[in-house]
């Protein structure tokens, strides 16, 4: 029972971790029908953005050598930018054009940011050690918890809330969601195309930046591929969701985190190596029974 | 004449792969060769995946679960007899113990992509086509996984060193030729047609009553079966198989290539793999040194990538179609004047 409500918090952390980025990569989509690959190298980068360019395994500090608070700020900071200038150079020329070339030209931009990273820090991967007194275990209510996990649990859900009210309660929210779900009749309507999608851009970099600093402080390791799970759970989580459908995104999220640590926690040992392949299939089972996601929208097809 | 018509733009693709290898053949060193084996492999792939893709519009980001699939069917049936027993114990004894013939483990090794290709063909194609492109990503995670987890089996992320080398520039000409022969034939075909239809107006398509899901299926199948066949010949080029050379990066390379030559047309895949083969080996010679005289200059290591992705977006960006914009190769106007008045001809003397 106790292993039981451990694993629960483990999944629900993670859980909210996807539903976060999977939210990110929804609301891009919603107001450009652009399915964003680089939203992986958002997070690669966030963490290392942490040391300074070298090829060294143990590398120097950069932003990570700063006192938290500044620290965060500076990544996330470093992220968002990144993101905006993605979307400047590289999506708005592309804006009108069919989802298929907008999917090509995310993954090719991110092959460019993950050459990037290769170039300037080489491909091996590296250690870093910040939030160190983060990993030792809080006691609560019977449970050892690591300080990490709680605290991935409490940032996620805490940015998750504060999302949900940044949408649903302030007018750049609403102009958001409204854009995302009829971009053309939003615009008719005097929402401004080009804020609505910085903005978009903007969240999907701070949230990557956020889920950056919690990876590198849970593994303490940097890796170019680091973004890459993160970044295609969510797109699944995503497509299961409905593809288009904000609440989706945040319910698929939650499905294939959940999905992924109880396999973890209750396959046979000698089964859980395979356990992404585990998770992926039942995604494509779960889309087999509906096609077109949990959440039906107009997003996911043209109207004629 | 009307056959000469209709089959000129994937003669002609042919007749220039010819020409190349001529070249090749009679002025190539022995690296030149292996990069053109390499770059004709590696068509022999794009053409396949343009046969899914390039007809269909649904980019796949999967084949190179079919490549892995083959590579490692045929390396269980013709790799290291000796070896076997002791690096992949988990094998059913009549692949442990046995040492098949090239050809047949080679036929058997595509089918068994073929089916994978056609029993996940069953299930992605169910998808509207941009929930399919990512559902591809899925199957090729899938395999990635099983494959490099497996490690009684597969030797994990180890690479399999020691399969029998067999492919030489002269089989891969064979080859990549054969891939084209079989991507203009279903092109032309009725079912081709179809999935052609269904890429331009999926409403409009399925309005004159064509099925969005069959000719999907059957597409998908044969370009699985072509990424087979390419797996075989990566896999006995080399003589190694790693399943690490099966994942993200090479995929992008390809889709890459198919991109800045076009995907909408065979012309363009072929085109596009041509092109970037060159361009990718020139970067890849000047990022391993140049010496001027007594200067070396090197473009530091990551370039090639990056100059690639970035050719990729600006074509995306300036020539969304690529090179050829969706045009094949077709006869020459002269030609068909010349054709048109000799008929015309005919017709008053008829008269």
């Amino acid at each position: 029972m106790l292993y039981f409500l451990q694993v629960s918090i483990d999944a629900l952390a993670l859980g909210s971790l996807y539903a976060l980025v999977a939210l990110a990569i929804g609301l891009v989509f919603g107001v450009m029908r652009l399915i964003n690959f680089a939203q992986a190298d958002y997070i690669t980068i966030g963490a290392y953005s942490l040391v300074a360019p070298s090829t060294a395994a143990v590398p120097a500090l950069m932003f990570g050598a700063l006192h938290w608070v500044p620290m965060v700020a500076a990544v996330l900071l470093a992220v968002t930018v990144l993101a905006l200038l993605t979307e400047r150079l590289a999506f708005r020329p592309l804006r009108n054009t069919d989802t298929t070339t907008l999917l090509i030209s995310s993954f090719a931009v991110s092959y460019f940011l993950q050459s990037l990273v290769l170039m300037l820090h080489g491909g091996r991967p590296k250690t870093v050690s910040i939030g160190e007194g983060l990993t030792s275990a809080v006691e609560l209510f019977g449970l050892r918890i690591p300080g990490i996990q709680l605290l991935t649990m409490v940032v996620a859900m805490a940015l998750l809330v504060v999302l949900v009210v940044f949408l649903k309660k302030t007018s750049l929210g609403v102009q958001l969601r409204a854009a995302s779900e009829n971009f053309e009749m939003a615009r008719l309507l005097g929402v401004p195309a080009n804020l609505v999608i910085s903005i978009a851009f903007g969240i999907s970099g701070i949230l990557g930046g956020t889920i950056s600093i919690l990876f590198v402080v849970q593994t303490g390791s940097l890796d170019v591929r680091m973004g890459l799970m993160p970044a295609v759970y969510a797109f699944f989580a995503t497509v299961i969701g409905g593809i288009g459908s904000l609440p989706g995104a945040v319910l698929g999220g939650y499905i294939v985190g959940i999905l992924s640590v109880l396999l973890q926690a209750y396959l046979p040992v000698e089964v859980r190596p395979f356990r992404d392949a585990v998770v992926f299939a039942i995604v494509i089972i779960i889309l087999l029974v509906r096609p077109q996601g949990l959440f039906v929208t107009g997003g996911a097809k043209e109207r004629v | 004449m009307k056959l000469l018509k209709s089959s000129f733009p994937g003669l002609s693709l042919i007749l220039l792969l010819i020409a190349g290898f001529a070249i090749i053949e009679l002025l190539g060193s022995a690296s030149t060769m292996r990069v053109a084996t390499e770059a004709l492999i590696r068509l022999v792939f794009a053409v396949g995946l343009y046969v899914f893709s390039g007809n269909s519009g649904i980019v796949s980001f999967g084949h190179m679960s079919f490549v892995a699939i083959a590579a490692y069917a045929t390396t269980w049936q013709t790799c290291c007899a000796m070896l076997k027993p002791i690096t992949m114990p988990g094998l059913p004894p009549f692949l442990k113990d046995e040492t098949y013939p090239l050809l047949n483990s080679a036929l058997t090794s595509v089918a068994l992509a073929g089916a994978v290709a056609f029993v996940s063909g069953l299930v992605l194609m169910r998808l509207a086509s941009l929930s399919a492109s990512i559902a591809t990503l899925a199957l090729l995670f899938i395999v990635n996984t099983v494959y490099s987890n497996w490690t009684s089996v597969t030797m994990g992320n180890s690479t399999i060193v020691g399969l029998p080398v067999y492919v030489n520039l002269q089989v891969a000409l064979v080859a990549a030729i054969a891939a084209i022969v079989v991507a203009y034939l279903f092109q032309i075909s009725a079912w081709g047609l179809k999935l052609r239809a269904t890429r331009e107006d999926e409403v409009a398509a399925q309005a004159s009553g064509i099925s969005l899901y069959w000719p999907r299926v059957i597409a998908f199948t044969i370009s699985g079966v072509i990424a087979g066949f390419a797996g075989i010949l990566f896999a006995h080029s080399t003589g190694t198989v790693s399943i690490n050379s099966f994942f993200l990066s090479h995929t992008f390379l390809i889709v890459a290539m198919i991109v800045v030559g076009g995907m909408r047309s065979l012309a363009g895949t072929v085109v596009g793999v041509t092109l970037l083969s060159v361009v990718i080996e020139i970067f890849r010679r000047a990022e391993a040194g140049i010496s001027l005289g007594s200067i070396e200059l090197a473009i530091p290591p990551g370039s090639q990538e990056m100059i690639l992705a970035l050719s990729m977006l600006l074509i995306l960006i300036f020539r969304k179609d690529g090179i050829m914009a969706g045009r094949e190769i077709t006869l020459p106007k002269w030609c068909r004047k010349h054709r048109a008045t000799s008929e015309r001809r005919a017709d008053t003397a008829i008269q």
